[in-house]
């Protein structure tokens, strides 16, 4: 999230689209209620089913899975046809005046640079024009034919009401109602909420639907303000978190991406990183990169990172390519993985292609399970009837299962959507021998460090020189790691200006990352989370729950990164004077000497406004981009792509384009390919999502949760279920060219058939809560059903758009399926 | 706010309380506290916890019995919103207003388990042959597999034969101590629940 959870309250109209906050997120839609109750607000929810979120909204409207950036594009075209934008906001604090090259060009689906045979794009023309001074070239009346604002409208020109109707199936009178609703924010003092989750991040197209709710944002002046923002409503407790740490194929923490294979020189490595501004005057706060990256490299391997090794730099593995869950589940059904952990995570059934993913699991030489729960993962070599159906004799992979303890019985942080880390205690002792992530992580290394030592082995020195300085080695505590990621001062830190000024102690906590530096004086292993526990202790332990100016900025709660900031691009919310646009509800200010408010400013405290700094300090424009340049894949605008199972089978907006017709830079490997299904077989589009009673793969062990909702179902509209003679409760047979599984028939009118480019095309949705263990009945894993086919950008897996054929089970014997 | 509950009674008057800003004091607790249930819940420790499933974040208040000191084991018997948390302000939806039986489930795993090849079943085993086991898998694979240089050359020091996902619900703490040292083994086949 930008905002976070309570900053909903402040919103005019809240945009529900790709999430079902009412059924997801039920405790945080509370806040869209109180929107509504005490601030006018408004409600629209765009999704395939009526859901709980559309049955208090005030507009709902159809939409055919996958087709956002249809929907957004057009809603980008009216805001830009009507002149719906809040001009200064556009001119001044987006790239809307920057040039872009004359060689940039879109035709028929594809952008300037496409390589078919390695489905990707030579990226060099999707940039700005550079004067000789070095900087952008920009076009302050917005005149220029090839500036971005006009650009866009060009490109967005073909996204009509009519073709939303078309593509989307969305009535064109519901369209232009929310048009208008959504037009209405662009005056200075109505903001405009978008609160999204995985039904914008599990399609092949998903990360530019993001960028598209972006954009019309940023046309809105949306961003930055209260009540705004772009809303990310994260799945698990602490992705947010993990993410922000780094656990990903290619990233250190803090955003930190890893050196590539070519980048063998350190200062060319962190050149490229320390982004410089692009226009004069800007703070692009990625040039203190150094520090960031030095800092981590001491936290982890202390003395032995020193600017003779260039800080460990070769300790880090270098990455030829991405590493992410579909890559390594491929190549481990490949053969080429033996060993694999899963630490409180249920791949079997979370990842695309069930049949796939056991065939992978069963190449691995060993599989190490680490979990509170009896997960499906590690019991895949079981057989389970009907569910799941192996010869255990045949799979000759070795598991080890470690327990685990859960949440209550342990202390740490997580981070909610809104950024907030938050401290919790442990209130009670785990059942058994369980042990905590921390426990086996420490002591596994330890034994590791151990055989390296007395034995040697393959380039031990990382390992061996690892900072490890933790009292109790084999249980580090929680507070000892929590101040390691925010850092400290390794020597006594004086201030540049004036050597006797010792501003940090060595030893001393950091207060912040303006602290860090990069000659080895500082260790903080994670920058953006620098401060968290600062000089004066532990600040995600507060629990001040006061909001002096009613806005909902509990500044004293726990923590938020960075730096307890609680709106990002909080600067965007004044003018270019630094008065609050809106001053009703003013975040921050500057009052003539500095920025002061409800928040802590994100921009330097006493930045006079005449300077002309722009807002968004970490780009190097110091404005936001509409215009992506090179940093998206499939191209600088979002354009739309059908889904790689699409019930149309071409792409309706370039109809004469074969390569267009889904993503053309999305990675599809040629035996996925091949297990794609096509409409001729498989009719009907498929969409998986949660229930209110269930989270994930997990409350299936729970008992009120297996009472409450105890069987799995599929829903499907009342028009289908006439075609196919099903009535509610007959049992059902739902096959993707993957696989099947079987579940009760719940008949609704939520699902309603859509018209698409003159053809009935009908909605079929999964939950996806069960599987073969736990308390609630047996039953098959949803992800049997979905593709193994991910986001260009991110690889999140298309969960939310593919093809399926709904029969009706002849003969529906209720002990089928039960374990024997 | 006259008609204070027993739970509001409690949290201010009980331990673990310090710090916020809800005045509540001075208004007296209304006839629920004469049942039986609040008598435990009076002698129970209170503990302030985070739901673990969705990003919501609800704040959780945690009773347990058993009260802290060695050899007794607190055991957790109600679990209730935090009414002091400005994001659930007390409420929990179906599936935070069930947490205790996920602590409790009968799924819950309580010791090391092995399965070995070919087979269909578990065996126990202990923490330290557990733990030298996947050592000891995990060197091996390590040095047969590790690439210190790359094809042309160029130092690359990784590890691609082994992989890992982390959990969604650990702490930052745990996914900290897991990065570094998943990190310094040269692992690149690393990943965690963000897109799932
Ligand atoms: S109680 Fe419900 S809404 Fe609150 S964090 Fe837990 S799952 Fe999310």
């Amino acid at each position: 999230m930008t905002n976070h959870w309570v900053d909903i309250k402040n919103a005019d109209l809240v945009l529900i689209m790709g999430g079902n906050a009412a059924e997801a997120h039920p405790c945080g839609f509370k806040w869209v209620t109180e929107a509504k109750a005490h601030n006018k607000a408004r409600l629209i929810v765009v999704d395939p089913r009526f859901n709980r979120s559309a049955s208090v909204a005030d507009v709902y409207a159809p939409i055919r899975a996958g087709t956002d950036i249809a929907f957004l594009g057009a809603v980008i075209n009216y805001l830009l046809t009507n002149d719906k934008i809040q001009r200064d906001y556009v001119t001044h604090y987006t790239d809307a005046s920057f040039i872009v090259k004359e060689e940039f060009a879109f035709q028929d689906g594809l952008y300037s640079g496409y390589d078919a045979d390695n489905r990707r794009y030579d990226k060099s023309s999707w940039d700005y024009e550079f004067g000789d001074d070095g900087f952008a070239r920009v076009d302050p009346t917005l005149a220029h034919p090839r500036c971005v604002l006009n650009l866009m409208k060009q490109h967005y020109s073909r996204y009509t009401p009519e073709m939303v109707e078309r593509v989307c199936g969305t009535p064109q009178q519901k369209f232009q109602q929310i048009c208008e609703m959504i037009a209405s924010t662009a005056t200075p003092t109505r903001a405009m909420t978008i609160m999204y989750a995985l039904g914008w991040t599990q399609h092949s197209i998903g990360s530019q639907m993001i960028r598209c709710g972006a954009m019309v944002q940023l046309l809105l002046g949306n961003i930055g303000v209260s009540g705004g923002g772009m809303n990310a409503l994260r799945g698990h407790s602490n992705i947010q978190g993990l993410t922000d740490l780094g656990l990903l194929s290619n990233t250190l923490t803090g955003y930190i991406t890893l050196p590539h294979d070519r980048e063998q020189d350190y200062e060319k490595y962190v050149a490229v990183r320390a982004f410089k501004p692009l226009r004069p005057n800007q703070v692009s706060y990625w040039q203190h990169f150094s520090k960031f990256f030095v800092s981590l490299q001491k936290a982890w391997w202390g003395d032995a990172a020193t600017a003779g090794n260039r800080w460990a730099y070769d300790y880090l593995p270098k990455i030829d390519k991405l590493y992410d869950m579909l890559q390594v589940f491929d190549l481990m059904e490949q053969g080429k993985i033996n060993g694999y952990l899963a630490q409180g995570f249920n791949p079997l059934a979370a990842a695309p292609n069930k049949a796939k993913m056991t065939a992978a699991l069963s190449n691995l030489k060993f599989l190490v399970i680490m979990d509170p729960l009896v997960t499906e993962t590690s019991e895949f070599w079981r057989n389970y009837g009907v569910h799941h159906d192996v010869d255990s004799s045949k799979i000759q992979t070795e598991v080890i299962r470690l327990p685990v303890t859960c949440f209550a019985e342990e202390d740490g942080t997580l981070v909610n959507s809104g950024r907030w880390l938050q401290w919790h205690w442990k209130g009670g002792e785990p059942p058994g021998e369980a042990r905590t992530d921390i426990e086996i992580m420490a002591e596994l290394f330890n034994r590791l460090r151990k055989l390296y030592q007395t034995e040697g082995g393959a380039f031990p020195d990382p390992i061996l020189n690892l900072s490890w300085p933790y009292i109790r080695p084999n249980s580090p505590t929680p507070e000892e790691l929590a101040k390691e990621y925010s850092g400290r001062a390794l020597t006594d830190l004086v201030d540049p200006k004036n050597p006797n000024n010792v501003v940090r102690k060595r030893d001393e906590q950091l207060a912040g990352f303006g602290e860090l530096r990069d000659d080895g004086s500082t260790a903080s292993g994670c920058w953006i989370f620098c401060g968290a526990w600062g000089p004066t202790g532990n600040l995600m332990a507060r629990r001040d729950n006061s909001d002096p100016t009613g806005i909902g900025q509990t500044l004293n709660w726990a923590w938020s990164w960075p730096a307890n900031r609680r709106v990002l691009y909080n600067r965007a919310s004044c003018d270019l004077d630094g008065k609050p646009f809106n001053p009703e509800r003013p975040l921050i200010r500057w009052n003539g000497k500095q920025w002061v408010g409800a928040d802590i400013p994100d921009f330097r405290i006493d930045d006079d406004p005449a300077a002309g700094v722009g807002p968004f300090i970490m780009n190097q424009e110091g404005v936001a981009r509409l215009f992506a340049r090179t940093n998206m894949a499939e191209g600088p605008f979002p354009e739309h792509y059908e889904p790689f199972e699409s019930p149309l089978g071409y792409n309706p907006l370039s109809r004469n384009e074969p390569r267009a017709v889904s993503n053309p830079a999305a990675r599809i490997f040629k035996a996925d390919r091949e297990a794609l299904g096509n409409v001729a077989q498989f009719p009907h589009v498929a969409t998986t999502y949660r229930l209110t009673e269930h989270f994930h793969y997990w409350t299936k062990h729970v008992r009120l949760n297996a009472i409450t909702q105890p069987e799995q179902f599929v829903e499907i509209g009342a028009a289908l279920a006439d075609e196919l003679g099903i009535a509610a409760g007959d049992r059902v047979r739902v096959s993707s060219n993957r696989g099947h599984i079987e579940a009760v028939a719940v008949v609704t009118k939520r699902i309603r058939a859509l018209n698409i480019d003159g053809k009935t095309v009908h909605t079929v949705g999964i939950p996806i809560h069960w599987g073969f263990t736990g308390l609630a009945r047996p039953g098959y894993l949803a992800n049997t059903l979905t593709p193994f086919v991910g986001d260009a950008n991110s690889q999140t897996p298309e969960f939310k758009a593919f093809l399926v054929k709904v029969e009706k089970v002849a003969d529906a014997s209720p002990a089928s399926g039960q374990k024997s | 706010m006259s008609d204070m509950t027993r739970r509001q009674f409690l949290a201010i008057t009980g331990s673990g309380l310090a710090g916020s800003s809800l005045a509540l004091l001075g208004f007296s607790p209304g006839p629920a506290l004469a049942e039986v249930r609040e008598f435990k819940l009076s002698r129970a420790t209170e503990t302030r916890n985070t739901c673990p499933y969705c990003s919501v974040s609800c704040g959780l208040l945690m009773y347990s019995l058993g009260d802290k000191s060695k050899n007794a084991t607190a055991s957790i018997f109600h679990i209730e919103g935090d009414p002091d948390h400005p994001v659930n302000r007390g409420t929990l939806c179906p599936k935070g207003a069930a947490l205790i039986d996920f602590i409790h489930s009968p799924s819950r795993l309580t010791h090391p388990e092995y399965r070995a090849s070919g087979s269909d079943r578990w065996q126990r085993i202990s923490w330290d042959e557990a733990l030298e086991r996947v050592a000891r898998l995990m060197k091996q694979d390590r040095d047969a597999n590790f690439i210190a240089k790359n094809a042309e050359g160029l130092t690359v020091n990784r590890w691609l034969t082994t992989g890992m996902l982390a959990a969604s619900a650990s702490s930052n703490e745990a996914g900290y101590i897991t990065h570094k040292v998943i990190r310094s083994l040269g692992v690149l086949a690393f990943d965690n629940q963000a897109r799932v």
